[in-house]
């Protein structure tokens, strides 16, 4: 059935006016409370690794470590996508939501096989991530290059 | 004699019977408003099997056979089976039929392969082909989500928006003799496309399709929206609920006094699925666990059932498409 642009802009634009609009500040809200306390968790963990004689420049692996630990344990345990619910971007941010985009698709493809389910599919959230991570590191440090 | 009434639809010369139906559902559903009328509530998504997969072939097979056996038929009985689902190359469907050794259509429709099975199923029936046909779709929240949007545990907020897919299954069986309500006249939809391209936003895509589907149907059997009891349609949510309602009103129909979405009657509003439930299952748990039975029960002598299907997949959304969707109805009349 062919339909007039028209009549598609016309319904796009009614479609508009009924959707429902995110409870955006309920939101904001809950991703500062939860995004605040798992950094507040980070800078803990950061000081007591440099409580043990680790410079507060080295502290920064191991805390990652124990944060990306955290992260993958919690979504093994099915906890991590009802934080995520709440806290939106407050659970995607920090690194323990790299952990669960990492963990989830792995766990989610485990009955595929350890090739083609976790090894080939672990990276799909996280993959675009990683590759333009990667190329824009590349291209800041070609600029710097140029600068001399 | 012709049976092809008006521009797009059918009415039976000899309408099929529909002698019984049957439903297995997941726990979120059993938790959800029409919990007591299901056959069998599973305790969780996966029911001992090895995937989800797995899981929703038991629960299709289930539904298959608890139909059978309440219509007091053997699966031998039964001249062919009409079933779908939502996956790709209908995996669930397949795996599920693959020992019941009937003959067998698969269908895909997406959410509205429920009235599409009925309707070929009545077709056929009707036609003189066979005696008895069993029906049934099924669709199972964590299959669907991991083909259509990401994994379950992946921790993402939904937009308001958004359905839940629905756990379920739901099969029904027709037959040319018998006693129980029979399926009258079925409207067959064409594919429309308003140009939506959000995949949260499925209700308000096939609510075009469903608003053409019904006006087709009155326009084309001469009918009125007070004909029927009650007009349902499958998975619109509150959104697509509330365009359909004002689309039809434009086109000089209003249904707004005894119309029902499937997709707002399986869960309550405090279980947090955002605008309502979608998936095959909305309108086969509604259908076969509430509605017939209230048809039965003689609540209701006369309801038009439109299933609304999107027909997109994960590849055309990220290709930019727009979400292409159909709409089918069935009149059931006791």
């Amino acid at each position: 059935m062919t339909i007039k642009e028209k009549e598609k802009q016309n319904y796009q634009e009614r479609f508009n006016q009924v959707k429902p609009k995110p409870p955006i500040f309920k939101n904001i809200i809950w991703a500062f409370i939860i995004g605040g306390l798992i950094c507040t968790l980070g800078q803990y963990i950061q000081d007591y690794f440099v409580s043990i004689g680790f410079s507060k420049k080295d502290a920064g692996g191991p805390t990652s470590a124990v944060l990306i630990f955290l992260g993958a344990f919690f979504t093994g345990l099915g906890v991590y996508d009802e934080l995520g619910r709440l806290a939106g971007a407050g659970s995607i941010v920090p690194i323990t939501g790299f952990a669960n985009s990492i963990v989830a698709p792995a766990m989610e493809w485990k009955r595929e096989g350890y090739v083609f389910g976790v090894g080939a599919k672990m990276f799909t959230i996280a993959g675009p991530v990683i590759v333009y991570g990667t190329v824009t590191a590349m291209l800041v440090g070609f600029i710097r290059w140029l600068m001399g | 004699m012709k049976k092809k009434t008006g521009k797009q639809s059918i009415c039976f010369a000899s309408p099929p019977y529909i002698l019984e139906t049957a439903t297995v559902a997941g726990p979120m559903e059993g938790e959800g408003k029409l919990g007591d009328t299901y056959d069998k509530i599973l305790e969780d998504n996966i029911h001992g099997h090895e995937s989800w997969e797995q899981c929703e072939s038991f629960m299709l097979r289930t539904a298959i056979e608890t139909a059978a056996k309440k219509s007091k038929i053997t699966i031998p009985d039964i001249d062919y089976i009409l079933a779908g689902d939502l996956l790709n190359q209908l995996m669930s469907t397949h795996f599920a039929i693959r020992g019941l050794e009937r003959p067998f259509l698969g269908l895909y429709g997406a959410c509205s392969t429920f009235a599409e099975s009925l309707l070929l199923g009545a077709v056929l029936l009707d036609g003189g082909f066979g005696e008895t046909i069993a029906i049934a779709v099924s669709s199972l929240h964590d299959t669907a989500e991991r083909q259509y949007r990401f994994p379950t545990e992946l921790g993402v907020q939904r937009p308001p928006i958004s359905q839940w897919t629905v756990t379920g299954a739901g099969s029904a069986i027709l037959s040319a003799n018998g006693q129980g309500p029979r399926i009258t006249a079925a409207t067959i939809g064409k594919v429309v496309d308003i140009g939506i391209k959000d995949p949260n936003a499925m209700g308000p895509a096939m609510a075009p399709a469903a608003a053409d589907t019904l006006y087709c149907h009155f326009a084309d059997t001469g009918k009125q929206p007070a004909y029927y009891d009650m007009i349902f349609t499958g998975d619109l949510g509150a959104i697509g609920k509330q365009l359909t309602i004002e689309l039809l009103q434009e086109k000089g129909y209003d249904i707004s006094g005894n119309y029902e979405d499937c997709g707002l009657m399986i869960y309550f509003d405090q279980q947090d699925v955002h605008s309502g439930a979608s998936g095959c299952a909305s309108s086969a748990l509604a259908f076969c666990g509430h509605i017939y039975k209230e048809m039965r029960r003689g609540r209701w002598k006369r309801i038009l059932l439109a299933c609304t299907g999107s027909l997109h997949s994960p590849v055309s959304y990220q290709q930019k498409e727009s979400i292409p969707c159909i709409a089918h109805a069935v009149a059931i009349e006791s």
